[in-house]
């Protein structure tokens, strides 16, 4: 018996509608988030990820809402990250109706915070996720990043995975900031040593553009690939990108 | 069908964090769902499910704080059926060992839930189970996978042959090793996998257990 590999559509949630674009920027409209998880499902993703990109308190206030309206008629899990500081948020969101919640800036800023949540909630909910940018002054090579990839932090990505997962974490998202937005793959290199040092599930996240480029992600040991624009773009479907994971001898559901 | 046919099945309420997708899988699959712990409501209900997400200890002080074990043990005194997903299958064992804590269960079945032994941890995404033959909840669905989410499981089936006892049907699931995967015994099933977060074939799955209230 194989666990099949994860395929997760992420969807970049504003003031309860995705949105599109550059990360914060030009954002423009592009449905109703509930609708288009119900349709990825029925697509096959085998988990679906929301990302809150909303700024203001009313903003978040309405995304329980959309969480709450997605976990009613969605019958997969759903991961929510995005403005989560505290272990409160993170209770409001479970209680809304999420499984996993994903931690980033606030984790880099107060650690503790991974711990607090997988004491009262269990690591299954606590994903770190990471924005990582190759940098040659840490020693393995990768930075950490806040504000999408716009401050380095300057910590090493790789000693910040070992450190998290002590403290808590149970999932990876290792979104690349040199890959996302370029749709020339995964960082592949990445994939690999996050996993070297990890006993947790990885997602590999930022770069696919092609159907060909999953298959390498998880062999370089992702068990889940994540992808946002392809998908809401209509490049292609998660059927498609399962299709290929399988003609390349993954196992997938 | 009709309104009137729908078998209600109390969803226990005891803090267990997210309930809205099961209280929603289980009338997508034909069941009137009432989210209580009220005594009556509880052992007046066609079916009981018991929730349970977090660590054993947890939830075992969530449900005693409901006089859930009370609850579960006098549904099943009188053959009432019972449900239990996930940790809520978990603490009808024995005890559960999570590091140096260790918790006692309701000991419906023997053994133990400890930490799997496996390369990655939690056990998390789509897998497949081994149905024995002649199962009920999971009758037309030994092709599917369903979704797993945990580090802890039951991985010795330790229940002794009994001569005036039908033998409990076991599925097994595998990760690192073998584990228990779900039990069907009489009017108590249980589930290790979320079948409200196993798509169509969870939905299928509640289907089925609600055929048999």
């Amino acid at each position: 018996m194989t666990l099949a590999v994860r395929v997760i559509p992420c969807l970049d949630v504003a003031d309860g509608r995705v949105v599109k674009g550059v990360r914060f920027q030009g954002l423009v409209d592009a449905g109703d988030p509930v609708e288009a998880a119900a349709r990825y499902a029925e697509q096959g993703a085998d988990e679906i990820t929301f990302l809150d990109v909303t700024a203001t308190v009313e903003g978040r206030g309405t995304m329980l809402d959309t969480v709450r309206r997605t976990a009613e008629q969605v019958f997969v899990p759903l991961t929510v990250g995005g403005g989560v500081r505290r272990v409160e948020d993170v209770d409001r969101l479970l209680q809304s109706g999420a499984d996993k919640i994903g931690v980033n800036s606030a984790a880099i800023a107060r650690p503790a915070l991974l711990t607090e949540i997988a004491e009262r909630f269990g690591a299954q909910v606590c994903v770190l996720s990471l924005d990582v940018l190759h940098d040659p002054r840490c020693p393995s090579g990768f930075a950490v990043t806040t504000h999408g990839g716009r401050t380095n932090t300057g910590i090493d990505a790789i000693e910040w995975v070992r450190t998290a997962i002590g403290l808590g974490a149970g999932e990876l998202l290792v979104n690349s900031i040199d890959a996302d937005g370029t749709k020339a793959g995964y960082d592949l290199r990445l994939v690999a040593d996050v996993r070297a040092a990890s006993s947790v599930p990885v997602i590999a996240s930022g770069g696919a553009g092609d159907l060909e480029h999953f298959a390498p992600a998880v062999a370089a040991g992702a068990d889940a690939v994540l992808a946002a624009s392809v998908f809401h773009s209509g490049r292609f479907t998660i059927g498609q990108v399962k299709a290929a994971l399988a003609e390349a001898g993954v196992v997938v559901r | 069908m009709s309104e009137a046919a729908r078998p209600v099945v109390a969803l226990l309420d005891y803090g267990s964090g997210n309930v809205h997708s099961a209280a929603k899988a289980l009338q997508l699959a034909g069941a009137d769902v009432r989210l209580t712990a009220e005594r009556s409501a509880v052992m007046s209900a066609d079916g009981l499910l018991v929730p349970g997400v977090g660590a054993f200890g947890a939830v075992m002080r969530g449900l005693e704080a409901v006089r859930g074990p009370e609850l579960i043990e006098r549904r099943l005194a009188g053959g009432l059926p019972v449900l239990g997903i996930c940790v809520g299958m978990q603490v009808l064992f024995e005890r559960g060992v999570e590091g140096q804590d260790e918790t006692e269960g309701l000991g419906e079945w023997p053994g133990a839930v400890d930490r799997l032994e496996a390369d990655v941890l939690p056990h998390m995404g789509w897998d497949e189970v081994r149905v024995p033959d002649g199962s009920v909840l999971l009758a037309g669905l030994e092709r599917e996978r369903f979704y797993f989410v945990h580090s802890y499981g039951v991985r010795d089936w330790t229940m002794l042959p009994h001569d005036r006892i039908p033998a409990p049907l076991v599925t097994w699931g595998e990760h690192g090793g073998p584990f228990v995967a779900a039990v069907e015994n009489g009017p108590l099933s249980a589930t290790q996998f979320h079948p409200e977060k196993s798509g169509a074939a969870g939905i299928r799955l509640l289907s089925n257990w609600l055929e048999t209230l």
